[in-house]
């Protein structure tokens, strides 16, 4: 067990948990951060998405003790009041089916707009490729995204 | 108005309580935060100091909010949101003054309360409109009570109360109170059709707000005091069992406190109960990483009981089948040998799939806290009446005794009809005296799965000298049952018709998987009619109208389990809609047609090729439904579908070694991704009065077919044997 302070959603927080402990598990089990989901351990399937120094990362393969002082987001922290515009395109296209997957689909997306502001149907697919929607949403996915960037840009 | 008896489960619709609090329901809170159990809807309405149950679905707020609770789990087809817009629809509420809580597990008020089959909506139609109805008129009559008149003088609409020919108003939250000691109407009068304000528009998931803010939902997210998390390991291959393993070097561990063997076998084995892995070790701990860390320091001697099977038994025991395999069920019409031996052509194929995981993307898991006289369980269940029934079996205590709560639910497909995970949790809560939340690892869900059977069918046709349809037989072998249903279409459209359900051994689980055996019978025959309608020179959509007209004007043999006109009827408006004729260059078309769960699909895919490689730019949906409830949301659904259905079929398979599942994780498990679907899909409904049937499945038994034909017409090759990705027959 070691001590860690984390930087999450703008907060400090400290946690004692083993190092290898990865951060999606500090986050579920320790900090009761809930919206980042379980879905396979190995980062295949995106469901555990979170912004570590603004860019996607897997939560599952990141030990708490290689985060250091990085910022970290949660689909918790993304915005206010689910007012970011990932977060609003996606109750306009009423996305979500299940839902479950749904808040890795929106960190990795805001993270490729963030970047990339106005991405093509391929830069879309490429980046999000490593979200796994067992619905099958993803054309409402894409359609949001876009909508976002839209609407990013008229901001 | 349609007058109707309320004789559709009264209890339901009496007068639940007396507690103001609203007593009557036995709900759950989350422990994190100050969430509430109801969903986000922006009222504008005051949140109320009383409340007033109506009756089983309703209880209205003094300040007007209504709540309205959703009886049936929550997997994804969004009942929690279109199951209480009929309450509301009848009761002539705005939308705007409803919340939505989910219903607990009570089989006094409600029945029919599981996720399975398509049949939320279609068997609950009647019995949401008359709640709704009910508490209407209930409401009528305390305010024609209060003004001295007859209900027959009022009008009731957008939660308010109007003397017809007069000028007096109140609203369903200042009459609500009066209403409770009212007796339930013997009869109530329900909207027409035409009527429907609510029914019919496209209405936002209630549960939105929380799902892309990341709020706590599922089961997997639920947290109690004092509550401990526990895993479990089961043998590495069916056939096989725990003897014994390291539980004192285990229990050592840093964040374990408990390791043992539970053992969930029942004295009655149901449909729903676990069939192969029985004996489980369990370790729990008070968080999730040490356990999966334990997890992979366990030691243990499994046992062999049975057959350590391979995928290339299954695929010799289904050819076996095929050949001398016992019939589950057949339909014979005319005399198929005869014209088989007169036909001018003839036409064999064989298609195959293979075992399939459901991998709903949130692993099973499940709250147990089973004390001396009670259990509470919480979590994602499909079935929540056949667990709270295996756990009283498991614990041996009264069903009284047991309650069952249900969260939002990650994905269901099937998995979740089957109730193992909840008795496992149940067996550990016991055997430590603690509420914990059981969890599976990803491998753990994949490799203990009621899998899709495999499948294995041999189609054939004869046409005479005109093309004709002559002789048809299919035999469809699946271990353990076979995919072929008898009555369904060909059948009562061809003179000569034989099909035969075959089935073989196997120790693997199976069950239920997204449009059971449909799943794969649609598009195997979708893709054989496409090839008999080449061999016949004639259009794929006009070969299956020319069979349809035979079964509307003279069917043969005895009844066939579907509506002709329905089924042609949306294969004429996708060929409409999809303007079929019309010749795009580089745009190669497949359609197919399937009816199950009393739906009716057709399907176009419109293929070009990018890249040498078939890509998939429209897919164009025709759906006969009845009436649609929840239009955007049903859109969704069938999108969804068709995604499933050419996710499955291009690339998802389980192969066996030795008993054990090869594919564990999404590493070698494929599933379809963003840059595998279609550009655009688009779904129309057919508009009539009928009422409405489900659409949790039918969107993906055509997808398959639509596929095979489409990629036919771009690449030139057939596809037979699932995935086609990789179109291997060794597949079990």
């Amino acid at each position: 067990m070691a001590s860690f302070n984390l930087n999450i959603n703008g907060k400090t927080q400290q946690v004692d948990v083993d190092p290898s402990t990865p951060i999606l598990w500090v986050l579920r089990d320790h900090l009761d951060l809930l919206g980042t989901k379980y879905g396979c351990g190995i980062a295949q399937c995106g469901s555990c998405t979170i912004h570590v120094g603004g860019m996607a990362v897997r939560s599952c393969q990141l030990p708490v003790s290689a985060v250091g002082n990085q910022e970290i987001t949660t689909i918790e922290g993304l915005s206010e009041n689910g007012d970011h515009p990932v977060q609003q395109a996606w109750l306009e296209h009423d996305v979500y089916q299940c839902g479950y997957c749904q808040a890795g689909q929106i960190m990795s997306a805001s993270a490729l707009l963030k970047s990339n502001p106005n991405p093509t149907d391929e830069e879309i697919e490429g980046s999000m490729n490593g979200n796994i929607c067992r619905c099958g949403t993803y054309t409402r996915i894409k359609k949001a995204i876009k909508t976002a960037a839209a609407n990013s840009e008229n901001a | 108005m349609t007058r109707i008896k309320t004789s559709y489960n009264r209890r339901s619709f009496m007068k639940v309580s007396a507690a103001a609090s609203g007593g009557m329901l036995i709900g759950f809170s989350w422990l994190n935060g100050c969430v509430p159990a109801t969903s986000d809807k922006k009222t504008g309405l005051a949140v109320p100091k009383e409340w007033f149950d109506i009756n089983g679905y309703i209880k209205i707020g003094d300040t007007g909010l209504v709540t309205i609770y959703s009886p049936n789990p929550e997997i994804g087809q969004n009942v929690k949101t279109s199951m209480p817009m009929i309450v509301a629809e009848e009761l002539d509420v705005p939308w705007e003054n409803v919340i939505v809580e989910q219903a607990p597990l009570n089989t006094g008020f409600y029945q029919n309360q599981f996720a399975g089959g398509s049949l939320s909506i279609r068997l609950s139609w009647n019995a949401l409109r008359m709640a709704g109805a009910t508490g209407r008129r209930m409401l009528m009559e305390a305010a024609a009570k209060e003004w001295g008149l007859t209900v027959a003088d009022l009008t009731a609409k957008d939660g308010q109360i109007l003397e017809t020919n007069g000028e007096r108003t109140v609203s369903y939250g200042e009459i609500a109170s009066k209403a409770v000691g009212i007796e339930i109407p013997e009869e109530v009068e329900l909207k027409q059709v035409k009527d429907f304000k609510l029914i019919g528009t496209s209405i936002k998931n209630v549960d939105g707000k929380k799902i892309i803010t990341g709020e706590p939902l599922f089961g997997l997210d639920f947290k109690r005091e004092g509550m401990k998390i526990a895993m479990i390991q089961h043998p590495p291959a069916f056939g096989m069992t725990v003897k014994d393993f390291n539980a004192e070097e285990i229990k050592k561990m840093p964040g374990v406190t408990d390791a043992f063997i539970i053992d969930t076998t029942l004295e009655e084995v149901g449909m729903f109960d676990e069939k192969g892995f029985l004996q489980l070790i369990a370790i729990v701990g008070e968080s999730t990483w040490p356990l999966i860390q334990a997890k992979k320091a366990i030691k243990a001697n499994w046992e062999n009981i049975g057959e350590l099977e391979d995928s290339s038994l299954h695929v010799e025991r289904l050819e076996k089948a095929l050949t001398s395999g016992k019939v589950q069920e057949s339909r014979i019409d005319g005399n198929p040998d005869a014209a088989f031996k007169k036909a001018a052509k003839v036409i064999e194929r064989t298609y195959s799939a293979p075992f399939i995981a459901h991998n709903t993307m949130e692993p099973m898991n499940f709250f147990a806290n089973v004390t001396e006289n009670a259990a509470e369980l919480i979590g994602p269940t499909q079935t929540p009446e056949a667990l709270e029934g295996s756990v009283a079996k498991l614990l041996n205590m009264p069903l009284e005794n047991i309650t069952v709560n249900m969260t939002r639910i990650g994905g269901g497909f099937g998995r979740r009809l089957y109730v193992n995970f909840g008795v496992e949790a149940a067996a550990i809560s016991k055997k430590i005296g603690a509420p914990v939340k059981l969890i599976y690892t990803r491998e753990d869900d994949m490799s203990q799965g009621t899998y899709r059977p495999t499948y294995r069918a041999r189609y054939k046709a004869g046409l005479d000298e005109n093309n004709n349809l002559i002789a048809f037989s299919v035999k469809g072998a699946g271990l353990p049952d076979g995919p072929i249903f008898p009555k369904r279409f060909p059948a009562g459209a061809v003179e000569n018709y034989k099909a035969e359900k075959i089935g073989g051994e196997t120790n693997v689980t199976t069950g239920a998987w997204r449009a059971p055996r449909s799943n794969f019978t649609a598009g195997a025959e979708q893709s054989f009619l496409d090839e008999v309608a080449e061999l016949a020179g004639k259009d794929p959509i006009d070969f299956r109208l020319e069979l349809f007209e035979r079964a509307i004007n003279n069917p043969v043999g005895e009844e066939h389990d579907y509506e002709a006109e329905r089924y042609a009827g949306v294969l004429k408006m996708v060929k409409e809609k999809s303007n079929w004729g019309e010749k795009i260059p580089g745009v190669h078309r497949g359609v197919a047609a399937y009816f199950c769960h009393s739906t009716y699909v057709a399907e176009v895919f419109d293929m070009v090729m990018l890249h040498g490689q078939p890509k998939i730019k429209k897919v164009w949906c025709a759906v006969d439904c009845g009436i649609v409830v929840n239009k955007d949301a049903a859109k969704n659904m069938v999108e969804g579908g068709v995604i499933d259905g050419i996710g499955h079929s291009m690339y998802s398979k389980l192969t066996f070694a030795n008993g054990a599942v090869s594919e564990m994780n999404f590493d070698r498990y494929q599933l379809i991704r963003h840059s595998q679907v279609p550009e655009e899909i688009e779904v129309f409904f057919v508009e009539n009065e009928i009422a409405p049937t489900g659409l949790g499945e039918p969107g993906l038994p055509p997808a398959i077919g639509a596929l095979a034909n489409a990629m036919y017409k771009a690449t030139g090759q057939r596809y037979y044997h699932q995935p086609f990705a990789t179109e291997r027959q060794v597949i079990g």
